[in-house]
């Protein structure tokens, strides 16, 4: 195909656009249909995001500039028997497997679920009942009130063909996780896929979802992921992240987050894949009274770039928000951190805390972090802070002269240094698997020699 | 082998200042000494030059343990050797458990020897026993490494390390400095539970009051860098009376 010759610009994926727009899933549908020319025109106009764009301002989207991608076509040849999974089969409610952003399975994993969950794939969901979904996937306004106009935002919008549709009833509580696998099956050609996820928590509903981006081969790929996620009155959603690319792969990820009163948002990410990746949250404290955690760790190497940008809106009374970011950088890799909280003029008695901390190892890595902490009401308790170092040389030292080699100190410092943003998720099941993902990443650290 | 430790013309420095000064010093296996000192006469650089900590450089001089070349070794290595710190001040590590740590240094340290790891059963029943014997209590261990001890307990965690790792030599690096009457005790008793034929220990320390509770075989006199005067347990009483003013003014 002549696109994979050529390298990718915005004008490349308006041209795919043009040519997929009467097949795209929901096609005949008319607010789809807008909403999708919508999201194509604001891409259009606003372009790649380069760094003329303070959002994108240590972010550089060469990586993905360089190749030419085509849209995935129909599903890879995937064993999904032989996926490896993170969570033991016994601990999960629900797996769910997407490849290339298609749905592949859905699968109900114990007999006893309870009713009250509906759970599939968006384009099974626009092909069936697609009417709840208007008002839920023009919700966001594709990225409109972001700061930098999320141009790959709309681009997911335009070209959305499928990804997670998840909605909790009413009261209901999903005892177990739901695990989303997401495949990257790289062909001859680079692929692009732009799934789309929704979780609408009902009141009073709970649940957990835990995403698994994983990539099979080293070749290239592009994930442009969009979620969006609404908790309504009193509800709780955990929302725990392990972006584990293929080492060629693009991951970027927006996620709308919005809650009601009294309701919980749970986030954590980990990232360590992807030759590029960017975790955009953007998190609208809603309700008086809802809280949102939002923490995360990455671990980089050799010529890794990953971006975290988030932004927390405090818009109503006594709402709460507490971020912890921890990474750690070796090599020539590099880490970007934006944080921004904004307590609006009506949120107050509100609280906000905000961490970033992170370990560089290797002389050339480096880390741009930048937290914003931006307060309009008057009776508020908010705070922020970022710091960078190496690993602490004076505990290096107590490690070794017990007897510990220095590659295994250095493992023990650095997943001591991580480890503190996984303890501070709710789901504490969920710790081991997170701590062992820690775990076979210093196992491939380099530049160390074992003794 | 007579002498477990030997120094020789020991000549280091640290940021480029020499701090010690042609220093020698023989410690028989099985032997208790102590250096004594005022404060700056190197004691502490010779504990640190001693575990290979880094920026403290050699210059000139040897070090034979067990007979052999130890400054080549890596700080691990003499670990595994046998050879042990209790550090002046202790470091905090957040985020890992005292038991962890426990647990990876002794492996470590079998390994090294070519013994086989201890597992979780037999190294809680070997923790369970130590801790038992010092009177330290369970709740030091589930504790993150030092993080908000107290003096006492930073130095009594100490005392525990040593005990669980049974080294050949030992070296305490004022370990009594700032601990009451109890904590000193703690750490008598650990010093003196490993006495052996074929252990040895190098106490260094600014006061008399520990050698009250381990009586040393030798006492050492460490001034300007260099080992001014040794003696029998006595120098240490008369050291406490006089104090360290004559060597002050003896190298001036």
């Amino acid at each position: 195909m002549p696109e994979s010759a050529s390298p990718t610009t915005a004008q490349s994926f308006v041209a795919q656009f043009g040519a997929l727009r009467d097949t795209l899933p929901g096609a005949g549908l008319p607010w789809l249909r807008e909403l999708r020319e919508d999201g194509i025109a604001r891409f259009a106009k606003l372009g790649l995001p380069g760094p003329k764009v303070e959002a994108w301002k240590y972010t550089r989207l060469r990586p993905l500039e360089r190749i030419g991608f085509v849209p995935a076509g129909a599903a890879a040849q995937v064993d999904l028997d032989k996926l490896p999974a993170l969570l033991p089969h016994t601990g999960v409610g629900h797996r769910v497997v997407f490849v290339n952003g298609r749905l592949r399975q859905c699968l109900a994993l114990l007999a006893d679920q309870p009713e009250g969950v509906e759970l599939g794939g968006l384009a099974d969901a626009l092909r069936h009942d697609p009417d709840p979904l208007a008002a839920e996937l023009g919700r966001n306004g594709n990225g409109a009130r972001a700061r930098d106009g999320q141009p790959l935002f709309a681009l997911n919008t335009a070209m959305m063909q499928d990804g997670l549709v998840l909605r909790v009833r009413r009261g209901i509580s999903v005892a177990l996780p739901i695990e989303v696998i997401y495949v990257g099956a790289p062909g001859p050609e680079p692929v692009a896929f732009h799934p789309r996820n929704l979780i609408v928590l009902e009141p009073g509903a709970r649940a957990t979802v835990v995403e698994h981006h994983i990539g099979l081969g080293a070749g290239a790929y592009f994930a442009n992921g969009g979620t969006d996620i609404r908790i309504e009155e009193g509800a709780q959603l955990h929302h725990y992240k392990i972006q584990d690319e293929g080492p060629e792969a693009i991951h970027i990820a927006t996620t709308h987050v919005e809650l009601a009163r009294d309701a919980l948002y749970d986030g954590f990410i980990l990232s360590k894949g992807a030759r590029l990746s960017r975790q955009e949250v953007a998190v609208q404290l809603a309700g008086e009274g809802s809280e949102c955690h939002l923490n995360g760790a990455y671990m980089l190497r050799g010529e890794q770039h990953c971006d975290i940008t988030t932004t927390i809106d405090h818009l109503a009374p006594r709402t709460s928000s507490r971020e912890v970011f921890k990474g750690v950088i070796d090599d020539q890799a590099r880490a970007v951190f934006q944080g921004r909280i904004t307590v609006h003029r009506d949120a107050q008695q509100s609280n906000g805390h905000q961490l970033s901390k992170a370990l560089l190892l290797s002389d050339r890595a480096e880390i741009d972090a930048k937290p914003e902490l931006e307060i309009f009401a008057d009776d508020v308790k908010c705070s922020h802070g970022a710091t960078v170092g190496d690993l602490d040389r004076d505990a290096l030292f107590y490690l070794r002269a017990r007897g510990i080699p220095e590659a295994a100190a250095r493992d023990i410092l650095i997943e001591a240094f991580l480890a503190e943003t996984i303890n501070n998720i709710a789901a504490e099941g969920l710790c081991p698997a997170l701590m062992s993902s820690i775990g076979h990443w210093l196992g491939g650290t380099t530049g160390r020699t074992e003794p | 082998m007579d002498s477990l430790l030997e120094i020789k013309n020991l000549h280091a420095r640290v940021d480029g200042k020499p701090i010690l000064k042609g220093l020698d010093l023989v410690i028989p296996t099985g032997e208790v000494h102590a250096i004594m000192g005022p404060n700056g006469s190197g004691k502490s650089t010779l504990a640190y030059v001693l575990t290979g900590r880094d920026g403290y450089e050699v210059t000139e001089g040897e070090v034979l343990y067990k007979g052999r070349d130890l400054l080549t070794l890596t700080p691990e290595q003499r670990a595994g050797e046998g050879m042990f710190l209790a550090f002046q001040y202790p470091v905090e590590i957040p985020g890992v458990p005292n038991t962890t740590f426990l647990k990876e240094a002794l492996n470590a340290q079998r390994k090294y020897r070519g013994e086989d790891p201890l597992d979780a059963m037999e190294f809680v029943k070997l923790m369970r026993r130590k801790t038992k014997e010092l009177g330290i209590s369970d709740d030091l261990i589930k504790r993150q490494v030092n993080v908000g001890f107290s003096g006492g307990e930073k130095k009594r965690n100490e005392v525990l390390q040593m005990a669980i790792l049974e080294p050949t030599l030992a070296v305490l690096d004022e370990t009594d400095s700032g601990l009451d009457i109890d904590a000193l005790k703690i750490v008598a008793e650990g010093v003196n539970a490993l006495r052996a034929p074929d252990r040895s220990a190098l106490i260094i320390t600014h006061y008399q009051r520990l050698l009250e509770y381990i009586v040393p075989d030798r006492v050492h006199v460490l001034a300007h860098g260099r080992i001014a005067r040794s003696g029998g347990k006595e120098l240490a009483i008369e050291l406490e009376r006089t104090g360290y003013a004559a060597f002050a003014e003896a190298a001036a």
